[in-house]
């Protein structure tokens, strides 16, 4: 569509620059402001410079958390995308049963996030849960408070219980919008299945792709509370994410320099990590 | 092979309700049952954690509390959105795309990483402990994801419709009122359900800007959140409530759950 210039728009965009701004600049500053400065209470600040940065990014404990949770986003894309997408691929394209499929999947999405870490637990107790009963009546020594392969291997089957739906759902809408036509000139060429996926489908679902890919980076990237409600970040603290370490050391320890200038890595480690998948993914793309 | 392509989705969706059931079945059981070992559905069906909910102010009050600010954080989100995202869809300006993409930047910023600033913010001006507080700290991630879908229907309606109403006679906000919201409707209807999800799941900030008076069910549930066993029928039945609300949302916008998904822009 041809847009038309006309800065007079900029009055139906002020609400919400004006929210916005209060809510994300105020407190980014107040993040800025705290991680150059050093405080012993009582409201006295003096200036510390990049002290607290360098502190972070030499600091063993934050290397050892940002891995953790490098691996855990890893681990979680690993499964979900290529999940989500051989699931979409095999719904039922109309009929009675699409809106009870997209209901029933939908549900996990809707469920608070404490609450889908409380499931998971009830569900994992080695003792009274059925998937921790099932694994220890196998032969397999399995108890998510003691030992951290179990904790690991609850949070990601957790998470892919939780998320997969995400990507099925857009590889879906996707999917259905590829019109007829394009079907149809590949049976006449008499393509097979899997020529079909990769020329027709693939290319087709990029930007569903994309947006996929990008919403599960960030957001299993920020997972606090899920992790926190299960485990609480141990055994130890063999699952202690950025975002539990940083509430620990903003909230828990008020170590509000640290905590800072750690938030402000985290953050931008997000942007430059989503930046990256944006432009790879969409690479020979015009649009 | 059609047989085994319906498989697939039958074999996830049961794997997606197993937790669920497990939920559902651990809620309806005493404490005696739960503790007596692994009874893979009540024997003795119980309504006892459910009446404690019901009967216990604390309990109650906090359903009641997420539901308004779940409430307002929805209609301030779209209400905001909407005249912005008509902007982005129909004009260029100054700044639109470092805005659009400044906006969007904010669905990235690690919630945990606002926590302590928005509590010290939201206790200044005096709304800490109120359904605002959590309402406004939810925008955050809910106005840009709300102008980027309003965008992408929007986007979706021709120019002409516009142009007809301004020839017709209509003025710009009769226009948008009568003519135009109508015809996005399925739009708003899909940003609002993304809003209420988003802002239903969220438990860090809602949990860490309300202490007593607005306190939201996700962290009434944290008190009792004790792998000890006591009180896992309680538990259970807290959360099984908290499903009710996305089922019946999910409900109203089935049809438009997969459109919505792609965000308008497929």
């Amino acid at each position: 569509m041809k847009k038309t210039y006309n800065n007079k728009a900029w009055f139906f965009v002020l609400p919400v620059f004006i929210m916005v701004a209060f809510n994300a600049l105020v407190p980014l500053m107040t993040v800025v402001n705290y991680s150059v400065q050093e405080t012993f209470g009582d409201n006295v600040f003096t200036w510390s410079g990049v002290q607290w940065f360098s502190d972070t990014l030499t600091s063993d404990r934050f290397h050892a958390a940002l891995l953790r949770q490098l691996e855990f986003s890893a681990i979680v894309l690993a499964i979900e995308i290529p999940l989500g997408l051989f699931i979409a691929l095999n719904m039922p394209k109309k009929g009675f049963w699409v809106p009870v499929c997209l209901v029933l999947m939908s549900l996990p999405l809707l469920i608070p996030w404490n609450v889908v870490g409380a499931i998971w637990n009830i569900m994992a107790l080695p003792d009274l849960g059925l998937l921790g009963r099932a694994i220890n009546s196998l032969g397999i020594p399995y108890n998510y408070t003691r030992q951290p392969y179990s904790a690991w291997f609850t949070l990601v089957l957790m998470d892919v219980w939780h998320w997969t739906s995400l990507v099925t759902l857009l590889c879906y809408a996707g999917l259905v919008s590829i019109p007829d036509a394009y079907y149809q000139a590949a049976k006449i060429d008499g393509a097979r299945p899997w020529a079909v996926f990769r020329y027709i489908q693939l290319p087709k679902l990029r930007h569903v792709m994309t947006i996929a890919v990008l919403l599960r980076f960030m957001d299993s990237f920020m997972i606090y509370t899920e992790p926190q409600v299960m485990t609480g970040g141990g055994p130890g603290s063999s699952t202690t994410f950025l975002s539990l370490d940083l509430v620990k050391t903003a909230i828990g320890q008020f170590d509000l320099g640290p905590a800072a200038a750690m938030s402000l890595i985290y953050f931008l480690i997000i942007l430059v990590i989503s930046w990256l998948f944006y432009t790879l993914m969409m690479r020979n793309e015009e649009a | 092979m059609k047989s085994l392509r319906a498989l697939v989705p039958t074999v996830y969706i049961i794997f997606l309700l197993l937790p669920i059931y497990w939920l559902l079945n651990m809620s309806f059981k005493s404490t005696n049952e739960i503790l007596g070992g692994l009874t893979l559905f009540p024997h003795h069906f119980t309504l006892d954690n459910y009446k404690e909910i019901f009967t216990d102010p604390s309990w109650y009050w906090s359903y009641v509390n997420s539901i308004e600010y779940v409430a307002i954080n929805t209609v301030l989100s779209v209400g905001v959105a909407l005249p912005a995202a008509y902007a982005f869809s129909r004009y260029r300006f100054l700044g639109d795309k470092h805005l659009f993409f400044w906006l969007l930047s904010n669905r990235m910023a690690p919630p945990a990483v606002f926590v302590l600033p928005f509590f010290q913010l939201y206790s200044a001006i005096g709304l800490f402990d109120t359904p605002w507080a959590v309402a406004l700290a939810h925008t955050l991630f809910n106005v840009p994801l709300a102008v980027w879908i309003l965008e992408g229907f929007m986007s979706g309606v021709p120019k002409e419709l516009d142009e007809t109403a301004y020839v017709d006679g209509y003025s710009f906000p009769r226009f948008f009122i009568r003519i135009f919201i109508p015809t996005i409707a399925a739009g708003i209807g899909v940003a609002c359900f993304f809003c209420f999800m988003f802002s239903w799941v969220e438990l860090l900030l809602a949990k860490n800007l309300t202490a007593v008076a607005a306190k939201p069910i996700a962290a009434a549930m944290t008190k009792t959140a004790s792998t000890s066993g006591y009180e896992l029928g309680l538990l259970a039945a807290a959360g099984s409530l908290t499903l009710i609300p996305g089922a019946v949302v999910i409900w109203f916008v089935r049809n438009y759950i997969a459109k919505g998904f792609a965000l308008g822009r497929v």
